[in-house]
């Protein structure tokens, strides 16, 4: 350590809450019907990242393997959780939930373990301080992913439906029929990820190496993070997507290559 | 000798969403009518038939159970011409295998046909290449879902030509969609009429 890190006060906090205070004043001087909004996600950010914050403090302080997996476990559901609920055309039953679970689980479960067992080497390589917020910048990103490339396919196959059908109706496979939805709706996945890595450092600066900056960390060992986040961000983010994707298309279809758009329902309904 | 026998097609009390039970045998060679009111079921039993839909019954081609055969090898041999065709690529080439001269001129196109955009095809055309690139599988039964329904009298009657040509140099059967009687009665040997789900025989009366 090079320099102390600054420990923020309550009155330092409620400085910056003043400045979110005056905002809601200003939206509601105008009308823009986003004060009580504003409001009121302040105080669950408030709310929840103290609740994170006594959660990470207590699976900190022991190295407990069972309440480290349940953790992970909370973060996957909840991550499966928001894949679904960001589609607009969603599988019906358990298929959604479990598509965006299971690709989560296999590309950002299995690149985190790589990245902490092999890459960073921190011993045990299940060490809570480098897997949770690992693990959570992951799923993090990957859930972004996944649910913009089912997003796309679903939407996809329900709008050119009728041509998917004329495919298969030549005697195309559903893998034929499919086979530029699926590429476009993985392409549409990996798209922002990709930008953000070309973008990395010009545009902006990382949050994680931001926050190990202001830690007093210096920054080239912040930037090497970075990079390692980067690097395992995109390919969970790719993998995790095309599992989802592939998977999802393959769902769309039943054993006689038949379109199966009653396995989706538009939600809300 | 117990080959020559089997019927191309054989329907055995199939059901689907409310429709049927429909039972039909059709001869190799055959052309059968089928008219009908629109939601009636016509164009749905014909999807079954192709097996585009899930379905209850048996359905054979040539003596084969239709669930023994892949199901894009089955659709190869049953050719669905849907009323309105689809298209999926820019260019008119990329929806066909091989380029299907010997049709194209029987239809009134040549062939540089292929290199136009689909864009620029009118409705009657596309409804005509549809059906050459449906023939381009060689199918054994060919469903025509409204074939001539957007085309003038002169390109409807070359359509019926060339179908009629297909199906006698191949012995293919036909199950021909339409509301026109005195084009059925010009294409088929054979009627039958859906109503509300059911089929109803009317024998030579289209």
């Amino acid at each position: 350590m090079t320099s102390e890190t600054i420990f923020l006060t309550p009155t330092d906090l409620s400085l910056a809450a003043l400045l979110v205070i005056a905002l809601a004043l200003v939206s509601r001087r105008m009308g823009l019907g986003l004060a009580g909004q504003t409001i009121v996600a302040a105080f669950r950010t408030t709310f929840q990242l103290c609740l994170v914050g006594l959660v990470l403090k207590v699976v900190f302080a022991s190295i407990n393997p069972l309440l480290i997996a349940s953790m992970a476990l909370v973060m996957l559901v909840a991550a499966a959780r928001e894949v679904v609920a960001r589609q607009k055309r969603r599988f019906v039953g358990w298929w959604g939930f479990g598509m965006g679970a299971g690709s989560m689980f296999v590309s950002s479960f299995a690149i985190t373990t790589f990245a902490l067992a092999a890459i960073i080497g921190v011993d045990p390589w299940y060490t809570p301080q480098y897997a949770i917020p690992l693990l959570g910048m992951m799923l993090g990103n990957t859930m972004t992913g996944i649910s913009l490339g089912l997003d796309r396919l679903t939407e996809s196959a329900w709008e050119r439906r009728s041509t998917i059908e004329g495919r298969l109706m030549l005697g195309h496979t559903w893998s034929e029929a499919i086979g530029e939805i699926r590429r476009t709706s993985v392409r549409s996945a990996m798209i922002p990820t990709i930008n953000s890595m070309a973008a990395a450092g010009l545009v902006s600066l990382p949050g994680m190496m931001t926050g190990q900056i202001l830690a007093g960390n210096p920054p080239l060992e912040a930037v090497k993070y970075q990079i390692l986040i980067m690097f395992i961000i995109s390919a969970g983010t790719g993998f995790g997507a095309l599992i989802a994707v592939w998977t999802g298309a393959r769902r769309l279809f039943d054993e006689r290559h038949r379109l199966r758009l009653d396995r989706l329902k538009t939600a809300g309904q | 000798m117990e080959k020559q026998l089997v019927p191309r097609l054989q329907v055995d009390n199939l059901f689907i969403h409310g429709v049927g039970p429909v039972s039909l045998d059709i001869e190799k060679g055959e052309c059968v009518g089928l008219s009908g009111p629109s939601g009636s079921g016509k164009s749905l039993l014909l999807r079954a038939i192709a097996d585009m839909e899930p379905h209850g019954g048996t359905i054979c081609l040539d003596g084969t159970e239709q669930a023994l055969i892949p199901a894009p090898a089955w659709r190869r041999q049953v050719g669905l011409l849907p009323s309105e065709s689809r298209w999926w690529s820019d260019t008119v080439g990329d929806h066909f295998a091989m380029s299907a001269a010997s049709g194209l001129n029987r239809l009134g196109f040549d062939a540089g046909i292929m290199t136009w955009p689909v864009s620029r095809l009118s409705s009657g055309e596309r409804q005509r290449l549809a059906l050459l690139r449906l023939l381009e599988n060689q199918p054994h039964l060919l469903l025509l879902d409204e074939p001539t329904a957007n085309l003038d009298e002169e390109t409807s009657a070359k359509v019926e030509a060339l179908i009629r040509a297909y199906r006698e140099e191949t012995d293919a059967a036909v199950v021909w969609v339409g509301h026109q009687r005195a084009q059925l009665n010009r294409v088929a040997s054979r009627f039958f009429a859906m109503e509300s789900g059911r089929m109803i025989s009317r024998g030579g009366v289209p």
